[in-house]
């Protein structure tokens, strides 16, 4: 084994016992991204010098005794986490240049727990899209067959886990932007409850429907990032006063009795049957470990899309207007007059599908369509949530596909925006009722191609979610593999 | 055509809070360009807005010294539109749901008082400022005032003249400067309002259509600008056109409202609730707190003065348009007891001493006390008035104590009979001719004696003995 090849809880001891330091793990891993990078394009930049410099830090912290469980631990970061100093660009042009004066608030915990910042991983731009393809510093391609996509947004943080060029990552999910591209590159990813982890610092999308999360190697690295970045901050007002437990607690222990909801309206025409083949696995395993399985129903699963293809964008077109060219960033040269800066600043610096989004979010809010697009929107997004309140009086946890399909091929959807929207149909719901989720690697398709399973519980139940899906990893015990790069 | 101007004017109030609605950054007024900014007032991207509790206690009393009710869950709403003073693209403002409704203010009128209706009152972010510069074609930004706490203030269209909508902001604005939320300086652009008016014929309960004026720095822009567009909207209407619904500026120098240029009417503001911000939650137990804690408002303090006081209206009007002054009043009547003759000296010399010097009476120099010592040292005799007002003005220079003054230069009324009578024979035997003219039954005289005694006495003299004296040895 290599050392980029092993999780944080395996380096952490080898750290703490000092048979290794943090320098030679990030030897370890920049090696590894010479080696690769150049097939996958998991970075938008690296972060070398600094990596370096904190490595040291860590080193002289282990020295002295001070660490944490991730103190000199190689992590990456999406590129839509500001970073002090140095540039944060979202994946677009128009941020190009933008070097933020301040630390997202996550960024600042995972320092001062002592993590190394390996670089800023590739996303679709501003977060929109489900495959990295919409970032205009070029694609990132899936580990398992570069001819593929890694999902998205967060395709860079995952294909970067995925291929070991870094030890753990962070991302962020808004309809699915951690957890699809986790079950497509064969990784865990969680979206912790909304208000769980501070936004302060993360680029918006959607403001109510964004939410920042790891993507690791394994269950127990997720416990270990969550327990470093979860709880309050007083910087943001949407962000929730309620304890942190420690999340490595839950790792332990068994499921036996638990009540695993199945919603019938997940197993939808369109889903892959090899797809559908390692979910029905996944079920018989949780029963094995003694769980009930529940057929529930989440009635009002066929509107999720088109819920949230109205608040997500009427979000954006209002949280992109600062993109004016004005004050940082990219300003186009060329315009004569106010009125030609912004629209030239906005028409070159913006690709397609953030346009498109702009587009139909100023549309949804304009006058005469309010009260039938966003309004309407609004009151199906309580009705999602209701239902899963009244599943959650039944289930502890509930199961579901992460992706109807396993990772689709580099262009297949980028021209065919609907088809690319109903990539997300089964991770948009928990942004819409602000639970949490995470999707664990559950099999291979015939080709090879990995498969993710999604557990959702209640508001603040990460936890739980840790447990059951710690259970499937230990009880699946599905084969490792490696990607062949 | 009999027409009636139907007038609703909009207000907005900075708040006097130390930092910005949704950051730490300081409000203080005049700082370098861009000294009071911060990444969340930038707008940076990634940076949230974190609501600044004093800004909704202030807003609370506004309302509720207007009578509004209060909505005990409001929330605040984006307000979308493209301007560089506006670094996110959108305002941080109230819509749907603002922090109180229906409320109303009084005025006094010819007619007697009136109620002038108040639709809402809500809570929102100022916008920085463009600076053009002169020789080039390059503007600036200054977001110093990008986060400046703001309270709009919605009239209902109960006003029906220019008069009325200066009664009216006058009203606000000192309910605004007695509750200390606000300075209430329009020429500073603490305090500015824009006004929407439409002529109607009289007894119509239909609106004409309305334009909204706008750039009106002063009680006096509001009056004249208002004025102008009653008369120029009649004149249309008058002479069979058609008003046309827009914004419009006043140009204080050449007296006329303007048609604002651009797209300005267009604006399509897309209004949604803004998913950064919770609810704001106000408990009723916060509601009585705050109203525990509202002073005497002016009109209830001028109602009181004129109760308690025995002044007139207009009196108590002119000590209650500003805390200090009705404070300096009721402080000085308390040392001398004697209200009328308090009201008389400060309306009259004491202001008259302030305004020429442009300062204020907090700043004055001649406390309450030390006037209170002016009206009892006239009332017990111990000098003129005519001596009381040199040694205001002493005392407004020096900020020495009257007594002290009094004493210094002997300025002590003569009230010793003995001595006066000296005078008096004095004067009587020097002017024979005079004497004989009086005695003659020309009384007219009288006040020529009296004259050359206080000459004799340099004003010192006690006036009534003087008058006594004389009348006595004249007699003889």
């Amino acid at each position: 084994m290599e050392l980029f090849e092993l999780t944080i809880h395996e380096l952490s001891q080898y750290l703490k016992a000092r048979e290794i330091s943090a320098t030679e793990i990030l030897n370890a891993v920049f090696h590894r991204i010479e080696e690769v990078e150049g097939k996958v394009h998991a970075y938008i930049s690296l972060m070398k010098e600094t990596a370096y410099e904190q490595a040291k830090e860590a080193d002289r912290r282990l020295a002295r005794g001070e660490a944490t469980d991730i103190t000199g631990i190689p992590i990456a970061l999406k590129d839509i986490c500001c970073t002090k100093g140095f540039p944060t660009t979202c994946g677009s042009r128009i941020l190009q240049n933008f070097i933020p004066p301040y630390d997202a608030t996550v960024v600042e915990k995972l320092q001062s727990a002592g993590a190394v910042f390996v670089g800023k991983t590739n996303m679709d731009e501003f977060a929109m899209g489900s495959s990295t393809e919409t970032s205009y510093f070029g694609i990132t391609t899936n580990p398992w067959d570069t001819e593929r996509t890694p999902g998205g947004s967060s395709g860079g943080s995952a294909a970067a886990v995925a291929a070991h060029e870094c030890i753990a990552a962070i991302g962020s999910d808004t309809g699915g932007s951690i957890r699809q591209p986790a079950a497509l590159c064969g990784v865990v990813g969680m979206k912790p409850t909304y208000g769980r982890v501070s936004r302060f610092g993360l680029i918006a999308f959607a403001s109510s429907l964004d939410q920042i999360g790891p993507i690791t190697k394994d269950v127990e690295d997720c416990a270990i990032l969550m327990n470093h970045i979860a709880g309050y901050d007083p910087r943001e007002s949407t962000s929730v006063p309620e304890p942190v437990p420690n999340y490595r607690d839950f790792l332990q222990g068994g499921i036996k009795g638990w009540r695993i909801g199945v919603p019938r309206e997940y197993f939808i025409e369109g889903i892959d049957r090899e797809v559908e083949d390692v979910v029905r696995q996944a079920i018989s395993t949780l029963e094995q470990a003694g769980a009930h399985i529940e057929d529930i129903s989440l009635p009002h699963t066929p509107y999720c899309v088109a819920t949230y293809y109205i608040i997500a964008p009427a979000e954006a077109s209002s949280n992109l207007a600062r993109y004016d060219g004005v004050k940082y960033g990219y300003r186009s040269p060329d315009g004569r007059d106010l009125m030609e800066m912004y629209k030239r600043t906005r028409s070159q610096g913006f690709g397609d599908e953030v346009k498109r989004r702009i587009i139909i979010g100023t549309y949804v809010l304009s006058a005469g369509y309010y009260e039938a697009y966003y309004k309407k929107a609004s009151q199906v997004r309580a009705l999602i949530r209701r239902d899963f309140d009244l599943a959650f009086e039944r289930c502890d946890v509930i199961l579901t596909p992460t992706t109807p399909t396993a990772a689709f091929r580099l262009g297949e959807k980028r021209e065919d925006p609907i088809q690319m929207y109903l990539s997300d149909i089964f991770t948009i719901s928990a942004n819409l009722a602000g639970i949490p989720g995470i999707s664990v690697p559950g099999g291979y398709t015939k080709e090879g191609l990995p498969v993710g399973i999604q557990f959702l519980g209640n508001h603040f139940q990460e936890g739980k979610l840790l447990k059951v899906a710690s259970v499937f990893e230990k009880t699946a015990k599905i084969e490792k593999r490696r990607p062949l790069l | 055509m009999d027409l009636e101007p139907v007038i609703g004017l909009e207000v907005h109030a900075q708040l006097l809070t130390a930092s910005k609605i949704f950051c730490g950054c300081s409000t203080q007024f005049g700082a370098p360009p861009n000294h009071h900014t911060c990444p969340i007032c930038l707008g940076m991207p990634g940076v949230l807005p974190v609501l600044n509790r004093q800004v909704v206690e202030y807003a609370l009393k506004m309302a509720l010294a207007t009578n509004c009710e209060i909505n005990r869950k409001n929330y605040f709403a984006r307000k979308n539109y493209f301007y560089p003073d506006l670094p996110k693209g959108y305002q941080i403002s109230q819509y749907a749901v603002p922090l109180a409704e229906h409320g109303y203010v009084e005025i006094e009128t010819e007619n007697g008082k009136k109620k002038i209706g108040i639709t809402r009152i809500h809570m929102e972010e100022d916008a920085g400022k463009l600076v053009h510069d002169e020789a080039n074609p390059v503007s600036y930004v200054d977001f110093n005032r990008t986060g400046v706490p703001l309270i709009e203030i919605v009239s209902e269209p109960d006003i029906r003249s220019a008069e009325e909508a200066v009664q009216y902001l006058k009203a606000l604005r000192d309910i605004l400067v007695y509750l200390e939320i606000c300075d209430g300086n329009m020429e500073e652009g603490s305090f500015r309002c824009d006004a929407n008016i439409s002529l109607r014929p009289r007894g119509r309960s239909e609106f004409g259509t309305r334009t909204e004026l706008k750039n009106m720095n002063s009680f006096r822009h509001v009056q004249r600008a208002l004025e102008y567009e009653i008369k120029r909207q009649m004149f249309i209407i008058e002479s069979g056109g058609e008003v046309v619904q827009e914004t419009r500026l006043w140009d204080e120098s050449q007296g006329v409202t303007y048609a604002m240029r651009g797209k300005e009417e267009a604006h399509d503001y897309r209004y949604f609730p803004d998913p950064d911000l919770v609810s704001v939650l106000i408990e009723d137990d916060w509601i009585e707190e705050v109203r525990r804690s509202l002073p005497e408002l002016p009109a209830a303090k001028k109602q009181r003065f004129m109760d308690e006081y025995g002044l007139s209206s207009y009196d108590a009007g002119v000590l209650t348009s500003e805390k200090a002054l009705a404070e300096y009043f009721e402080a000085c009547v308390r040392k001398c007891g004697q209200p009328k003759t308090a009201a008389n000296w400060i309306m009259g010399d004491l202001l008259k001493l302030i305004n020429e010097d442009k300062g204020t009476i907090k700043d004055c120099l001649v406390f309450p006390e030390y006037l209170a010592e002016i009206i009892n040292l006239i009332h017990e005799g111990t000098i003129s008035g005519k001596i009381g007002k040199e040694i205001l003005e002493e005392v407004y220079g020096t900020g020495q104590a009257p007594r002290v003054i009094v004493e210094k230069k002997g300025l002590v009324q003569i009230t010793d009979t003995r001595a006066i009578a000296e005078v008096v024979d004095k004067v009587l035997t020097q002017y024979p001719d005079q004497v004989a003219q009086y005695r003659a039954g020309k009384e007219k005289v009288f006040g020529f004696f009296v004259g050359q005694v206080m000459k004799e006495t340099q004003g010192k003299a006690n006036p009534k003995l003087v008058n006594d004296l004389l009348k006595e040895k004249l007699a003889n």
